[in-house]
């Protein structure tokens, strides 16, 4: 999923100062999951927000809604009763979301409530950790289903480098080094030999290089 | 022969090649890059000029390259996969063989975050094994690694990094062998304090005859001080230093430390001479350039051939 | 502000804390009326938006007491219930207002004397703070437009 972070505060803050009624739009999917930006988020951002307002002793009017979707035009079309009775809007979703919404509403701004990261998966209660650089060409079926894009430091196609220490990455200790990764899965698989295949230089054109990416389904489109 | 490349020469003629390095200055102080290659001039068959070593902004290697070349010395330029794209690299490896610099190290480089520039993007558009594959296309068969012919091939004598104590131990003979199949032509290792796991790979590696493909250069780095070998120890990624290394340095006078790091070496390049597979010593005195003739003279590898 | 009686919620676990405030009771071991007792079956229960909707709507202050380390009848309520508190503390501390106005005590239900003073000294603390953000609510709005 992708992951996101709610930004500080202050900076929220600030984006909304100048305006009196605020649409606070959440998203039921990946920032539900990793805790950023859904329903219970919402709320708690709403209530920081009313408590910051009463410290100038001034009220702030905000509307709290979570969509079903909000990277979605069919579920972004359900804010639509309330966009002209509000000044600003702002998004608790990842950036496909609030670009969803500026793209919908062109007369009201929209403001980003959380920092998007990274498409991550969950290691456990409350830890999610990156897994995927969306490259557009994937690997993992020749490195042992451990990616090095998204993995290694240096997203090393023939790694290691010669900065691993302990089995993990140079740049931090709790970083795994991901190529000792794919050594290590490579042999349980008995796939050794497949290490020494050199893997050649990566077209970048599907993951970004190639300018935005787009999808066009001809069956569904 | 490939190349116009001392080092190569030296190395087919099947005498032990002697290489060091000069890191560039911070600043645009050419005289510093002259004052360090002339240190090193008739000592060394090359001389290597690192690219912004550990992540520090410096003069970039090709220009220190250019004034070491200037001074009729061969400079080994090395470049790292952190700071360029593909295109970068490839016009500056033409702009440097340009101006006749015909040796070159292809590296990884040091992640951004050990740097002064922790913020930067890292590019790592191509690895250095893809690197060395790409140099040697361009010199064997005269193509861009996008495929277009080019007109006035580089043609680089190519070297390669390896570091036979970073672990997985297991890997590192296998990542050399992907190095020479990528098509590297020789290769300097990380700096050799624990003897016994450098013999141990090089067994490895002459058990599988790789040393008949690629000339290795065994890394040596003197101490200077015994707060070195503690730094180097606990805070340099990659590097094994035993503790023996340390009790010996330990053993002697802060005052008589440096010179127990020189004997140190120059015992090191004794013991290793005799290792099957080694071709040389890449001589790397840390901000201590001035030391490196006295190290290779009295390592018995002066005078330098003559080529 | 000389006659503040601050309002003061607190989030009782039904296995510990709210227990003790009943034997304070019983035991005549008297505390201060400005705390608001809640129960709550576990404070693993009690979650961020609750201390933060108390102290919108017009707390002063709001403590979250549930049962000493590892005597949690869920295994863990009391330590996730610190870490939510823990979150608002940090919440509040980037919006201005003072930390101190959440907090988590732990306490045994035979701890009668010790949930009597608790809320004694919670109660002086907040004191010592003033009114909290309820108490301010739109008092500058007319003076704003």
């Amino acid at each position: 999923m992708i992951t996101a972070e709610q930004k500080p505060i202050p900076e929220i803050i600030q984006y909304i100062a100048p305006y009196g009624k605020i649409l606070l739009v959440g998203c039921n999917e990946c920032v539900t999951v990793c805790a950023a930006g859904g329903r219970k988020e919402v709320g708690l951002l709403a209530s920081a927000l009313h408590l910051n307002s009463m410290k100038q002793g001034k009220t702030i009017d905000i509307k709290e809604i979570t969509l079903e979707r909000q990277c979605d035009p069919e579920y972004v079309e359900e804010l639509t009763p309330y966009i002209d009775g509000v000044d600003a809007v702002v998004s608790m979703a990842c950036g496909c979301g609030v670009q969803t919404i500026a793209g919908r509403y062109k007369k009201t701004p929209v403001f980003p409530a959380v920092n998007t990261r990274f498409m991550g998966a969950s290691l456990g209660q409350g830890v999610w950790a990156e897994r995927c650089k969306g490259c557009g060409d994937c690997v993992l079926g020749i490195t042992g289903g451990i990616c090095p894009v998204a993995r290694c430091s240096k997203h090393l196609f023939n790694g290691p480098c010669g900065g691993t220490s302990n089995g993990q990455c140079e740049i931090d200790p709790d970083v795994d080094c991901a190529w000792r990764l794919i050594w290590e899965r490579l042999k349980e698989l008995g796939m050794e030999d497949r290490y020494e295949d050199l893997m050649n230089a990566k077209d970048w054109r599907p993951g970004g290089a190639g300018g935005p990416g787009k999808i066009i389904r001809e069956d569904l489109a | 022969m490939n190349t116009e490349s001392r080092l190569e020469k030296i190395l087919a003629s099947g005498e032990l090649a002697v290489t060091s390095e000069c890191g560039p200055p911070r600043g645009a102080r050419p005289e510093k890059v002259r004052e360090k290659a002339a240190l090193l001039k008739d000592h060394v068959d090359g001389i290597n000029v690192t690219d912004n070593q550990t992540a520090m902004v410096r003069m970039s290697s090709f220009a220190a390259g250019v004034i070491i070349k200037q001074m009729g010395l061969d400079p080994i330029i090395q470049m790292v996969a952190r700071d360029r794209n593909r295109l970068a690299m490839q016009s500056d490896i033409i702009g440097a063989y340009a101006f006749g610099i015909n040796t070159m190290l292809c590296l990884s480089g040091d992640h951004a975050k050990f740097g002064d520039h922790p913020m930067a993007q890292g590019v790592f558009d191509i690895d250095s094994v893809q690197m060395i594959n790409m140099v040697r296309r361009m010199r064997d068969e005269e193509v861009f690694q996008g495929g277009a012919k080019i007109d006035g091939a580089p043609k680089m004598f190519i070297g390669a990094a390896a570091n036979p104590f970073a672990d997985p131990f297991e890997l590192r003979v296998m990542r050399l062998a992907k190095k020479v199949k990528a098509g590297v032509d020789f290769i300097q290792t990380q700096c050799i304090f624990n003897l016994d796991k450098f013999e141990q790979w090089m067994k490895g590696v002459t058990d599988r005859g790789l040393d008949e493909k690629v000339h290795i250069l065994a890394g040596i780095t003197p101490m200077k001080s015994v707060g070195m070998a503690r730094y180097m120890k606990n805070k340099v990624p990659g590097m094994d230093i035993p503790d023996a290394v340390i009790k010996r340095l330990e053993g002697v006078s802060k005052e008589q430390q440096p010179e127990e790091g020189i004997k140190m070496a120059i015992e090191s390049i004794e013991r290793i001479k005799q290792i099957k597979g080694v071709h040389g010593f890449h001589i790397m005195a840390i901000e201590w350039e001035e030391k490196v003739p006295q190290i290779v003279e009295q390592a018995g590898l002066y005078p330098r051939p003559k080529v | 502000m000389e006659n503040f009686e601050p309002e003061i919620v607190a989030f009782c676990c039904h296995y510990c804390a709210y227990t003790a405030a009943d034997m304070a009771g019983s035991k005549r071991i008297s505390y201060p009326s400005n705390v608001k007792i809640i129960r709550v079956p576990c404070t693993g229960k009690v979650d961020a938006i609750h201390l933060m909707k108390a102290l919108e709507k017009g707390a002063d202050g709001v403590y979250v007491a549930g049962c000493l380390a590892g005597d949690c009848h869920f295994k863990n309520g009391n330590v996730r219930a610190e870490a939510r508190v823990n979150r608002v503390k940090k919440i509040l501390t980037e919006l201005g207002w003072e930390p101190e106005r959440v907090a988590m005590v732990n306490m045994s239900a035979g701890m009668g004397e010790y949930f009597a003073q608790t809320a004694r000294e919670f109660t002086e603390t907040i004191r010592k703070l003033g009114p909290g953000p309820g108490k301010f609510a739109g008092t500058n709005d007319k003076a704003a437009s």
